[in-house]
This record gives structure tokens, C-alpha cells and sequence, in this order.
């Protein structure tokens, strides 16, 4: 059950909707309903706060509203030969630059320079006492006060309603292409990403693709167009395997389809899951002892990530999944699953609770955004 | 606090630390009464130097349960006086927990203790082909709990960020002294990060006593070009114009000529000592796109004119260019018998704006300014030169230094790049930000540590412990808390 939806059309507006609120949750474009549906909550409904509101290329900076679909952002910075380098995820799907800050989840990309947290250089936002606040400045590099900008990456919409956000953007690589080698044992992919990962070519993605006759690694290498091919050529000594190379718009229309969750059924819950090349094998058995090793899933930016689709029918099962994860050590987050999939968005381990609740008391000492 | 409890908690101290590690009394101590902001001092109650984590849970607290302020240190080379001794508070020298406890060359992490040197972290990963990538001037002495407070950077920041952008992981003691875990291994969270939020607080959270740090695999190769200008602006338009091309330099730095003289008569870097303006770019990465690259930023330097270039030869050739370049600080000590190093942040397209209004100041106040700057990210380095002994310079040279920063807010910039807040520039936080988000921050302190005790004084402009004047003596030195050298 929904309570009161808002549309505001500025800061100070939300502002006042949060103040008049008892419990209330922003959301953007909408993609990511477990993140924004809450029961008898309010609804900050943030499309109209749209738009470009600085973009200077020779900063490397823009800000935007909170509401603006993150495709306007990549297209007017492309337009320049720019983009987001965190790599953000259903950018087609419609998905805004204040959801994308509040789940905290990039896509593939994420591996050649950093994820949204390493991008992040200032935010406005909407405190629980309906207080607005700045943090950060627009510039590529400051130290000054608390960084709140990190603070609110992957806060859900529990510490603040964001209203906007200054990135700092790269020139685009002028070209790229993807080597895929299909049907590897998990160890051995693994193994082939870690040698690849160690030498001297420099990667933009780097995906481990779960598939029936084992998993499919592709590679993705992108820069000056006049030394991409001996690059290629070097990254695909190093696996000492056949490979098929990707170019031009096979290329590209693969890691779109990845960061759209192209590869996941439509009513599957996509959990994202921290991971990194040593856990990825704790995970596989969690899934194992759920008889659920055929499920769709990608170990993403170089097994730093995991983007499991937990199939519609077996939705029940996520609170046995949340134990099992725990149990492992590892954490996931229902990044895009039906509004009622999960009772938590966190499932699994949680490390910092303390400083969580000490900052929580600080910034939303009544819990209008309820509690993480 | 009356004299028979301060002399019941140092009791305490020494009984659980020993005679030998609980330091007080003005000549043990002086060496930790003030840090690379020489002009101020302050003397603490006590400094203990601790050997483990354990110890340094047990400290906090005692301070907690005794109202004592502390605050941790590692080498105190703080350009903003962020180790500056609380006083009366207790100083924990993290020094001795410096043990480099893993580095897993398959994760590409490195599990620290606080004391660290940077530089050890670096020469750890080495034999893997790994380093760890924020590199301050002071990365030979400076500790990582130090550059984790203060969110150090460097001349390489660029491309992969400063220190906050290489933390993944904390074991951190909150100023109440609880202890808990904070982040993972992995380079992506779930949940709000509180990693970046600890990264960069200046020790007003409490203080970390592990850290899980991010390994980059070492560039194949490097080009690195010296560039000399007639001007500070030329060297400048070629920054914007390396920028407008589309290439992502590892690092950019410009030095003007006082810079270049002080650099040249310490260490001999074989800068040219007739430019106005010295640029430094470097391309690092794999050999075949650095030379894809090398050629189009010769193309795009090469039409901004200078008047000499020179590409490094040999790796021995790069490290003599980036020892002047590093030593630039200390080597003004040279020219002059005192100086502050200032650090402020503008956007990048008003860098020349920014450098000759700096110039303007310095003519107005009769002082001399050098400049060293990132100029890659917009972060400026001025150091004003003056003479201490001379009555009034030491003003001067301070009032200097506030107008540079107001002129890097005013042109939409930032009070510090990397440096940190700490006690110098408390002043100027309200400057930056509105009310409403130094209450937000104030806030967060507050829940955090409602009895401020973790680095008391810092980051903030509050009441009681009021910001240097620019004319006169400090409140808290009339008070005789603290004291110039």
C-alpha cells in the first residue's frame, strides 16, 4: 500500500514533502521497485526535477538533477566525446541519476577506473528533518568537510532524498572491441581473468557469463584506435585459447545488453553481490546448496561483482537465500526485483551497523526514510 | 578534570602500557607538540605509543570513561595542523603498529596497520607487479592512517583518485571505544558507504587500526615530457588544450619559476631556470597505447610553443624529474627562512585567472609566492614565502593565505584539494558550505562522538576553540593553550 504520492519540481519542495511526511521514499524512474516500495509509505515521485544543469567538458564535471534519466546525461556527454566511466546500469530501462547514486550499483565497466563512489564529487540533498544540504564541491578534487557525496551512494533513499548531483566524467576510449572465449570451468576462467587482470593490458571490462555449457569469458579492451588491434592481439596470448573477437556494434550491443539486464529474465529478482576472485567460489556453493546452480548470473568487473537472477517462481526462497548468504559472509542487494520480492532490499551479511545507526540519529532522527 | 583524577587516568595508562610507553612532560614530548604547520604547538597531557590494536582500544577508552580528548598520529608531517596535540588531550603515536599483515596479489588488496608508510605499501606489492597508487610529496615518511584521515592525494590523482578511492576496508574504533568492521575486500559495497565516509573525516570518527587497501598493477611504461613556457599562462592554456584532446595523462604539474629555482638548487632536476612556466605530463600504462598516446600529446604540446621540451630517456632521467618536482616544498626552505603551504582547488578553465590574482595578492601584501600545482585537477600548491622573525610577516603571510582561499571559493572551488581542513583552515569551512551543511556535518560528529573527544578542535569553526585571527594573537595563545614557535 502506497500513501501520498508527490511530484515536486525543486529542492525546496521536497523539502516540504519530506517535512509533512511520517514515512516516505523516493523514487526516480522507476526501475528498481524493491528499492522504492515501502509499505504506507509516502512517494516522492522525483521526474520533474529534470535536467542538465552544468556541464563543462573541459572540467570533466556535470551536475544534473536528480530526476534526469541517466540516458540524457551519457548522450549530451557523448556528444563530446565523454562518459560515465562507473558504467551505470538500465540506462534504457529509464533509470535517473538519483537512482543510480542511491542503489550504488555500476555496471562491467566499473573495472577500468572505478565504480559511482570513485565518480561522485558533490550532492544536494534533502536531510529527515526536511534540512537541505550540500557536500562536496564541483571540482575533481577536494578534501574539504565530511564526504557526504560517499555517504549517500547506495543509501536507498534512507538517509536523503537527493535532489542534485555533480560527477566527474573521462574522455570516452575512441574505440573498443571484446575477446570471448566460451564454455570455461569456473576455476579455470578464473584463473585466465587473474592473468589477464596482472599484465600490462589495461581493461575496461572484464565478465565471467554463466551459460549451460559452462561459462563464457569475455574480455573488453578499449583506447587508441591505431594500438587496439596489437592490444587484442596481447590480451589474447595471455589466455592462450581460441578466441572470437567482437567489434563495432557486436561490441557494443553486448555490454549494453549486460548493463540492461538483457540477459535476465524480466520477472527475475537481480541481486548485485559484492564478490572479489577468492569469494566467488563461496558463492557458487551457496547457490549449490539451494539447488539453484542453473540460475542466470554474471561474476562482473573482474569477480568484483556478481548480478544473479533469482527466478520469479522461487521469490519465496529469498529469506532462505538471506541466511545462506549470511552464513557466507556475503551480501547482496535486490537491486531490481518486484516491489514485493524481498522484505529488506540488504539480504546477508552487513558490516558498519553501528556508525549506520549513529548517522541515521543524525540525519533522520525521526526515521521518515525508515531504517536500513 | 581535578588533579587526583588526572593523575588516576595516567596511573592508568602506565599501568596498562608501562612506565616506558606513557610519555609526559615537556621534553619527551616536544617532539610530538605540533606537525608540518610549524606555527602552532600544543601540549598534550601525554603521548603513548602504542604497540597493537588492542592497545589502542584500550586507550580510547579510558579517554572515553575519563573525558580525556585524543587523537591518533603517525608521522605528523599534517599540512593543515591536523595532528596539531589536542591540549591537554592524550596523543596515541600509531608509529610502531606498522606491519604490513598481507598482500594477496589475486585480490590485488594489502591488509595495513595505520602505521605504514605509504611508500612500504608500494615496495610490498613490487615483487607482484602491483603498487598502491596515492603518491603525497611526503610518501617516504607520511603513514596510511594519517593519509585515511586526511584523504592525501598527490601528483597522480587524475587518473585513479586519491586516497579514498584505494580504501575497501576498515577495522575502526569508534570514539566511545566500540569496534567494528566497516566495507570488505571487494572494490563494491552494499548499503550507504561508510568507507568513504570514515576516509577523509580527520580523525573526528574515532581511528582505524586496519585497512584493506587497493593494489594497481605497475603502468608497462611511461612518457614523461618536460615542457618550458615564457609564461605561467602558456603552460596553463596547454593543461586545457592536453584536456580538450581527449588523452587522460597519470599526472600534470605545473611550477613557476620560483618553484624551479628552489627544486634546482636542492636537488638538480635539470629544469630549465629561465622559464616562467614548467609543465610536467605523464602517460603511463601499456607500451602500445602510451605510444599511440605520446604521439598526440606531442602534437597538442608542441602547439602550445614552448620554447623547450624534453622527453625522459631512461627511468633514472623520469625519477630525477619527479625529485625536483617532489622536493619543491621543502627545497622553497632555500629561499626563504619560513613559509605555509597552501592548498586550494579551482576549476581547471580558471587556472590562469587564479595564478595571476595569487600573483596580484602577493605584490599587494610585499610577499613572494611560489607555485607548484596539480594542474590536472585544478589544485593549486602556493607557498608563501616570509620571515618569521620579522614582526608582522607572519600575518601577513596568514592573511595571504585566507585571501587564496576565498579566491578559490569565489571561483567555485574548493579550501582544500588534499591537505584536509584540520586546524588551519576551520575558518574558511564556513565559507565553503551554507549552515544548513556544516549542521548536517555537526550533526553527524555529534551522534558519532557527543562528547567530541576524537581530535577536538578540528575541521570545524566552533566556539570554543576559535580560528586563527588574521591580525593579532589567537584567542586560544592569548589564553596561553597554544603557542607559535
Amino acid at each position: 500500500m502506497t500513501g501520498v504520492v508527490h511530484r515536486p519540481a525543486s529542492a525546496a519542495e521536497v523539502a516540504e514533502a519530506v517535512r509533512g511526511a511520517q514515512l516516505v521514499v523516493p523514487r526516480g524512474g522507476g526501475t528498481k521497485p524493491s528499492l522504492w516500495s515501502v509499505d504506507g509509505a509516502d512517494l516522492l515521485d522525483l521526474s520533474a526535477l529534470d535536467g542538465i544543469t552544468e556541464y563543462l567538458p573541459s572540467e570533466y564535471t556535470v551536475t544534473a538533477l536528480a530526476g534526469t534519466p541517466l540516458a540524457d546525461v551519457e548522450a549530451r556527454l557523448a556528444a563530446e566525446g565523454q562518459y560515465l566511466p562507473f558504467d551505470p546500469l538500465l540506462v534504457e530501462a529509464g533509470s535517473t541519476v538519483g537512482g543510480a547514486v542511491a542503489a550504488g550499483a555500476n555496471g562491467p565497466g566499473r573495472l577500468r577506473y572505478g565504480g559511482l563512489r570513485d565518480f561522485l564529487l558533490a550532492v544536494t540533498f534533502v536531510d529527515g528533518r526536511g534540512e537541505i544540504v550540500r557536500g562536496g564541491a564541483k571540482v575533481v578534487k577536494n578534501a574539504a568537510g565530511f564526504d557526504l557525496p560517499k555517504l549517500m551512494v547506495g543509501s536507498l533513499g534512507r538517509l536523503g532524498v537527493l535532489t542534485e548531483c555533480t560527477f566527474k566524467v573521462f574522455p570516452h576510449p575512441e574505440s573498443c572491441a571484446t575477446l570471448r572465449i566460451p564454455g570455461m570451468a569456473l576455476d579455470e576462467a578464473i584463473e585466465a581473468a587473474g592473468r589477464v587482470g596482472a599484465g600490462a593490458v589495461e581493461i575496461e571490462c572484464l565478465d565471467l557469463v554463466h551459460g549451460l555449457a559452462g561459462w563464457d569469458q569475455e574480455i573488453r579492451i578499449g583506447g587508441r584506435s591505431f594500438a587496439l588491434d596489437a592490444r587484442l592481439k596481447r590480451a589474447a596470448d595471455l589466455l592462450d585459447t581460441d578466441v572470437t573477437t567482437l567489434s563495432g556494434d557486436a561490441d557494443a550491443s553486448l555490454w549494453r545488453t549486460r548493463r540492461e539486464f538483457g540477459w535476465a529474465s524480466p520477472d527475475a529478482s537481480v541481486l548485485k553481490l559484492p564478490l572479489t576472485p577468492a569469494t566467488a567460489g563461496a558463492l557458487e556453493q551457496v547457490l549449490a546448496d539451494l539447488d539453484a546452480s542453473q540460475v542466470a548470473r554474471v561474476f562482473s568487473a573482474g569477480i568484483q561483482q556478481a548480478f544473479v537472477a533469482w527466478p520469479a517462481e522461487r521469490v519465496a526462497d529469498l529469506t532462505v537465500l538471506d541466511r545462506a548468504l549470511t552464513q557466507s559472509k556475503l551480501t547482496a542487494l535486490a537491486l531490481r526485483a518486484p516491489a514485493d520480492a524481498a522484505s529488506q532490499p540488504i539480504l546477508g551479511y552487513r558490516t558498519g551497523g553501528e556508525l549506520l545507526r549513529r548517522v541515521e540519529q543524525a540525519l533522520d532522527p525521526a526515521g521518515r526514510f525508515g531504517r536500513l | 578534570m581535578t588533579t587526583t583524577d588526572a593523575a588516576e587516568f595516567l596511573d592508568a595508562l602506565t599501568r596498562r602500557l608501562g612506565p616506558d610507553r606513557v610519555l609526559t612532560g615537556a621534553a619527551p614530548m616536544a617532539a610530538y607538540e605540533s606537525d608540518a604547520l610549524t606555527a602552532f604547538r600544543a601540549r598534550p597531557r601525554a603521548v603513548v605509543l602504542v604497540d597493537s590494536a588492542k592497545e589502542v582500544v584500550d586507550v580510547v577508552r579510558l579517554c572515553a570513561a575519563a573525558n580525556v580528548p585524543f587523537l591518533a598520529r603517525g608521522s605528523g608531517t599534517s599540512l593543515s595542523g591536523g595532528s596539531l596535540p589536542v591540549h591537554d588531550g592524550v596523543v596515541i603515536a600509531m608509529n610502531r603498529l606498522n606491519r604490513i599483515l598481507e598482500v594477496d596479489p589475486v585480490r590485488r588488496t594489502a591488509v595495513v596497520e595505520p602505521g605504514v608508510v605509504n611508500l612500504a605499501v608500494s615496495d610490498a606489492a613490487a615483487p607482484y607487479g602491483l603498487y598502491y597508487s596515492p603518491d603525497p610529496s611526503s610518501q617516504s615518511v607520511c603513514t596510511i592512517g594519517g593519509n585515511l584521515a586526511f584523504n592525501s592525494g598527490g601528483a597522480h590523482c587524475l587518473k585513479y583518485g586519491m586516497t579514498s578511492n584505494h580504501v575497501l576496508g576498515l577495522e575502526v574504533v569508534l570514539p566511545d571505544g566500540e569496534v567494528i568492521e566497516l566495507g570488505g575486500d571487494s572494490l563494491e559495497g552494499v548499503g550507504p558507504d561508510l568507507v568513504g565516509l570514515f576516509v577523509g573525516s580527520e580523525g573526528l570518527f574515532g581511528i582505524a587500526t586496519k585497512i584493506t587497501l587497493r593494489l594497481l598493477p605497475k603502468p608497462e611504461t611511461y612518457f614523461t615530457l618536460l615542457a618550458a613556457y615564457d609564461s605561467l599562462a602558456a603552460a596553463g592554456e596547454a593543461v586545457a588544450a592536453v584536456v580538450a584532446s581527449g588523452l587522460l595523462p597519470g599526472a600534470m604539474e605545473i611550477m613557476d619559476n620560483l618553484a624551479i629555482e628552489a627544486a634546482e638548487a636542492a636537488v638538480g632536476a635539470g629544469y630549465p631556470l629561465d622559464a616562467e612556466g614548467l609543465l610536467i605530463v605523464e602517460l603511463e600504462g601499456e607500451k602500445q597505447q602510451v605510444a599511440a598516446e605520446s604521439e598526440l600529446l606531442l602534437e597538442v604540446v608542441r602547439r602550445s610553443k614552448p620554447y623547450l621540451e624534453h622527453i625522459a630517456s631512461d627511468p633514472d632521467d623520469r625519477m630525477r624529474i619527479w625529485k625536483g618536482r617532489k622536493s619543491a616544498f621543502s627545497a622553497v626552505g632555500r629561499l626563504s627562512p619560513d613559509y605555509i603551504v597552501q592548498d586550494g582547488v579551482v576549476p581547471r578553465s580558471r587556472l590562469g585567472e587564479a595564478l595571476t590574482k595569487i600573483q596580484h595578492l602577493g605584490e599587494e601584501h610585499g610577499i613572494r609566492v611560489a607555485n607548484v600545482f596539480h594542474a590536472g585537477d585544478g589544485n593549486l600548491h602556493p607557498l608563501i614565502l616570509f620571515d618569521g622573525r620579522v614582526e608582522g610577516e607572519l600575518e601577513r603571510a596568514e592573511e595571504l593565505a585566507g585571501e587564496i582561499l576565498r579566491l578559490c571559493i569565489d571561483l567555485g572551488g574548493s579550501i582544500t584539494g588534499e591537505h584536509g581542513v584540520g586546524m588551519e583552515k576551520r575558518q574558511y569551512l564556513g565559507e565553503m558550505f551554507g549552515d544548513a551543511d556544516l549542521d548536517a556535518m555537526r550533526r553527524i560528529r555529534l551522534a558519532i562522538d557527543p562528547g567530541e573527544l576524537a581530535n577536538r578542535g578540528k575541521m570545524f569553526p566552533d566556539a570554543e576553540a576559535p580560528a586563527l585571527l588574521s591580525h593579532g594573537p589567537h584567542p586560544l595563545e592569548v589564553a596561553g593553550v597554544i603557542s607559535r614557535e
